[in-house]
């Protein structure tokens, strides 16, 4: 890729074509084989490949390292950075370290909180939260500046993303929120998975009427549901996660053996009604240790063949 | 107030157990409020070591004493003849306290009885909430009144996190999310329009980060 050239993921939406992403995460160990071969299951279904920093805090391969196994595959990578990890110096550096390897996409995110990994008795950073994260990126692009105001010999080049959640609470102020993010900088937002699709309805309604649509891309978040338990797990266990009785009781009205059809099946109605909807343009796949079923709902969802990269 | 908890008196024992005369040091202002270190702990503390060093058929000779505050010289001189009658003190100050006392005794062993916690409140009879880390920079004004470094989980400035859901934190369901409260807070004083505005990157130079921290009153200073 040409220094100077947008991302995949920028041309697609840019062009007004329906994009898709897909999660990807790092392994908890060294071995590259795991990356490439999760990467080969998502190749021509996916505009880019989401790959997580050290999600639900536990320590895996980085994610600055994954991106660049993928990138040499030929697959285009979202770097996700949290900053629960880094100090806004190491995060500034990481960020020209990635665009220097070729990473041109970035997802700003606060991360899960350390109590919720395997090693709790970790102190946590958080100097500076998400939403600076993203201000940080779009003046060290677009300014060619770091924090401390000192001109880069030569600016990192990144589409920026940042994070959404239509489900948590206090629901009034997410739109306030997502626009903030907006105005710091971001190009386009992910959304936490969507289950209650009235509920996010409701929010692109409230972003459409701030005229955010207008401004950003906004990515939809779609994980297919393997089995009632999960669904059940999600409801209960996942931090920021609304997963309606109804789909619970749909993932639990089927027999064991098609509970992952099932699941399937909810995920295909849900990406047709999502495109439906105003301003959404694009989905984002989060299919957590399955990434075998991302090109099958890609296909189904008649969202295949993907826009040739440039 | 400064909130401090007692430790375990498996600990305290082991930390005092080279010394054979120990002065059990209370203080009189915030951790006695909190139930860790005035003249009751004192006592009830003495009392349990004598017990146990008793049961594992060891002597000790334990003198208590409290004082206002283990923080100012003015209330320190009034301990400096127990002090000088024993071999270790075990001060249930918190941390300023434990520090003052071995600053001005350095051939004491002076050996910490408390885990000092937090700055806080005693929000109701037998419960203290965390309010304050101290970071030298108060921006309550923005924020309602409400401090989301010390009282949300990642110190957003930007907040809240995707993981507040009906008022709570998500680390802990029992914690109350700070932006929740921020947002209430906001809302009913019709200043909402605050947490629109943009919050840039805090500048931790006044706090902890940049260092042990010094408070110089060039009007008092004698």
């Amino acid at each position: 890729m040409k220094p100077e050239s947008p991302s995949n993921l920028q041309r697609v939406l840019s062009d007004g074509k329906f994009a898709v992403t897909a999660e990807c995460g790092p392994p908890r160990g060294a071995d590259p084989e795991i990356i490439r071969r999760k990467g080969e299951l998502l190749r021509g279904h996916v505009d880019a490949v989401n790959v997580t920093d050290n999600q639900t805090a536990i320590v895996r391969m980085s994610s600055i390292a994954a991106c660049v196994h993928l990138s040499a595959m030929g697959l285009e990578p979202v770097m996700q950075m949290v900053t629960r990890d880094r100090n806004r110096i190491a995060l500034q550096s990481d960020i020209l370290g990635a665009s220097s390897l070729g990473i041109r996409n970035i997802l700003c995110l606060s991360g899960d909180h350390q109590t919720f990994g395997s090693q709790p008795d970790a102190m946590n950073v958080f100097d500076i939260d998400s939403v600076n994260l993203v201000h940080m990126v779009k003046v060290m692009k677009a300014d060619g500046k770091d924090m401390s105001g000192f001109d880069l010999i030569s600016p990192p080049r990144m589409f920026i993303g940042a994070a959404a959640n239509p489900f948590a609470d206090p629901f009034e102020y997410r739109v306030i929120r997502l626009a903030k993010k907006i105005d710091a900088g971001a190009d386009f937002i992910q959304t936490q998975c969507v289950y209650n699709l009235e509920r996010f309805r409701e929010w692109m309604r409230l972003a459409r009427e701030e005229g955010l649509t207008e401004k950003v891309h906004i990515l939809a978040g779609i994980t297919p549901l393997k089995s009632e338990g999960m669904a059940k797990y999600m409801a209960k266990k996942v931090a920021g996660m609304d997963v309606p009785e109804s789909v619970i009781k749909r993932m639990g009205g089927v027999p064991k053996g098609k509970a992952a059809e099932e699941g399937i099946g909810i995920c295909l109605e849900t990406i047709a009604a999502l495109r439906e909807i105003k301003g959404v343009h694009g989905i984002h796949m989060m299919a957590i240790e399955w990434e075998e079923t991302v090109g099958r709902i890609v296909e189904a969802a008649g969202l295949s063949p993907r826009p040739q990269a440039a | 107030m400064i909130v401090g908890k007692q430790k375990s008196i498996a600990e305290i024992r082991e930390i005092v157990s080279p010394y054979k005369k120990l002065l059990v040091l209370g203080c009189g202002t915030c951790v006695k409020t909190c139930f860790a270190g005035g003249e009751d702990e004192v006592a009830t503390l003495s009392s349990a070591l004598r017990l146990l060093f008793k049961k594992d058929g060891r002597s000790i000779y334990i003198e208590e004493l409290t004082v206002e505050r283990q923080c100012e010289d003015e209330f320190i001189r009034e301990a400096a003849v127990a002090i000088s009658k024993n071999t270790a003190v075990l001060s249930l100050a918190c941390g300023a306290g434990v520090q003052a006392i071995a600053r001005r005794f350095a051939n004491v062993p002076v050996l910490p009885g408390v885990n000092t916690t937090f700055i806080g409140v005693l929000e109701k009879q037998g419960l203290f909430t965390e309010e304050c880390l101290g970071c030298g920079d108060c921006q309550l004004a923005v924020f309602g009144g409400v401090c989301p470094v010390s009282r949300c989980a990642k110190k957003l400035q930007n907040g809240p996190c995707g993981g507040s859901r009906i008022g709570k934190c998500e680390i802990n369901p029992e914690t109350d999310c700070a932006w929740q409260q921020i947002i209430t807070r906001l809302t009913a004083l019709g200043q909402l329009d605050n947490l629109r505005k943009y919050n840039p990157p805090k500048d931790w130079r006044t706090s902890h980060a940049g260092g042990p921290r010094k408070l110089v009153r060039e009007d008092h200073v004698i």
